[in-house]
């Protein structure tokens, strides 16, 4: 990581890779909510961040002010050579109206309900399996052991890639969220043996087709034609980003938080059909995931003044402890009846892979207390989160009491 | 009472279908679609109106039935 001068005022010079904010950033929120609500910073050449529930909720539905074209914040900015326009880096993702909905609605089906849900015996046994690696350990590093090791497996199966090379994943995954301090020569530089990796699983689908996304892809059409190799490979690119670091820190800050609170672990062991609703809960409290969008151009916005290329930064996790929106926002209440969180988003780029999310981590917190109903942190010091637009736990020892 | 889902406020978040599965189904695309007419009875209501309080897009309403 770069050197860089500490924040002194979250609301002026705000950036969320300060320790401050990774370690934890709902006070920083709930603060900028009652003096500040759209915070700025010079850094990153330019970004806003509004704190409030009604913020994130107007910039998520305004695809007129804002561009999805890059949404993961670094200190540049993406250059025409970089979009191949309209597919974007990512599609849909990155991807603006209106090829955003013809780009989206090809995947969707595969993303839907009925497909994920007929992952669920294979989760469980991936999870099962995660489990008798560690069996009579005292102390499990539940986000290293466990957590992380879930959504990576179920997404290079869907893609149909190589089993051993899960690994490569995760290590892939890094380079693309977590490096944002690098200079962009150097993510660039990293981005290659990605590209390389993609090309060759490409090429060999193409030779062997089989029933997986990967093969969808590539036999996928829009007006008749096939698509793109660009947009072939940056949905995959997607799919890998969007589907691990994210559902790994939805399961570790769900047990971070178990582990903490022995009557809500109590409560989810002894009252199974809890679990529903409970997900929900974990999913507002602890939502992982922050999205940028590119301010289009100059424009008074939320009362502020924006300006062409400004980074906007979605804190669907701030929106979710809002209280103007939830009763007791900063409680965690496993039973919440009424929770309208946006830990998926809002509007058009809701996460496609939200019923893949909700299952991943249903099954995994399943799991896991079903093995072990009783644990503690064993070091809370030990504890430690990534850093960038997914937040989760990286670092998990727990103590098995049970 | 009915209920609706105004399809083009739905974005597919899977709630109401996920809380109330006897009054809401999924389409292909995995977007919320209303079982049959959506009339509710005093029983249903109750779960629309819990579904309804849960859409993070305000894509559910419940409407007197004409």
């Amino acid at each position: 990581m770069t050197d860089k001068p500490p924040v002194l005022d979250f609301a002026t010079d705000w950036d969320h890779t300060d320790p401050e904010w990774v370690t934890d950033p709902y006070p920083i929120w709930e603060d900028l909510r009652q003096r500040c609500p759209v915070a700025h910073t010079d850094r990153y050449g330019g970004a806003w961040f509004p704190a409030s529930h009604a913020g994130v909720s107007m910039v998520a539905k305004d695809t007129d002010t804002f561009t999805s074209r890059a949404v993961v914040m670094g200190n540049g900015r993406p250059t025409e050579e970089d979009l191949p326009a309209p597919i974007g880096l990512a599609p849909p993702i990155t991807s603006d109206p209106p090829f955003h909905q013809i780009a989206r609605k090809l995947i969707l089906p595969a993303f839907a309900p009925r497909p994920i849900n007929a992952l669920e015996p294979q989760i469980r046994a991936l999870c099962t399996q995660l489990l008798d690696d560690v069996v009579g350990e005292k102390i499990v590093n539940a986000s290293q052991s466990y957590a992380r090791l879930i959504p990576p497996a179920v997404i290079r199966q869907m893609l149909g890639f190589p089993e051993e090379d899960t690994e490569k994943f995760i290590e892939m995954v890094h380079v693309i969220v977590e490096a944002i301090d690098l200079p962009e020569e150097e993510r660039i530089e990293q981005f290659v043996p990605v590209e390389e990796y993609f090309t060759r699983q490409i090429e060999e689908h193409q030779a062997n087709p089989r029933d997986d996304l990967t093969t969808f892809l590539l036999n996928a059409e829009i007006g008749g034609e096939k698509l793109a190799v660009e947009h072939v490979f940056g949905t995959m690119v997607l799919i890998l980003v969007a589907g691990i670091d994210t559902t790994w820190s939805a399961v570790g800050a769900s047990l971070w938080h178990l582990a903490q609170h022995p009557d809500d672990l109590a409560r989810l062991v002894n009252e199974p059909e809890l679990m529903n609703v409970a997900i929900e809960e974990f999913l507002r409290f602890y939502a992982p995931v922050t999205m940028a969008r590119l301010v289009k151009q100059d424009v008074e916005y939320l009362g502020c003044p924006m300006k062409e290329y400004d980074w906007i930064l979605l804190g669907f996790p701030a929106a979710n402890r809002d209280p103007v929106v939830f009763k007791d926002a900063d409680k965690f209440i496993i039973d919440r009846a009424e929770n309208r969180h946006v830990a998926f988003g809002l509007g058009i780029h809701r996460c496609i892979g939200s019923n893949l999310a909700r299952l991943e981590l249903r099954v995994a917190l399943e799991e896991f207390i079903q093995r072990y109903p009783k644990f503690e942190l064993a070091n809370k010091d030990d504890v430690t989160w990534s850093q960038g637009q997914i937040r989760g736990p990286r670092n998990l020892p727990l103590r098995i009491l049970a | 009472m009915k209920v609706v889902i105004d399809a083009a406020l739905c974005q597919g978040q899977g709630r109401c279908f996920s809380i109330a599965p006897r009054i809401f189904d999924f389409d292909d695309l995995g977007n919320g679609v209303v079982i049959g007419d959506g009339t509710l009875s005093a029983e249903t209501l109750e779960l629309a109106r819990l579904a309804e309080a849960n859409c993070p897009e305000h894509a559910i309403f419940i409407e007197e039935s004409s």
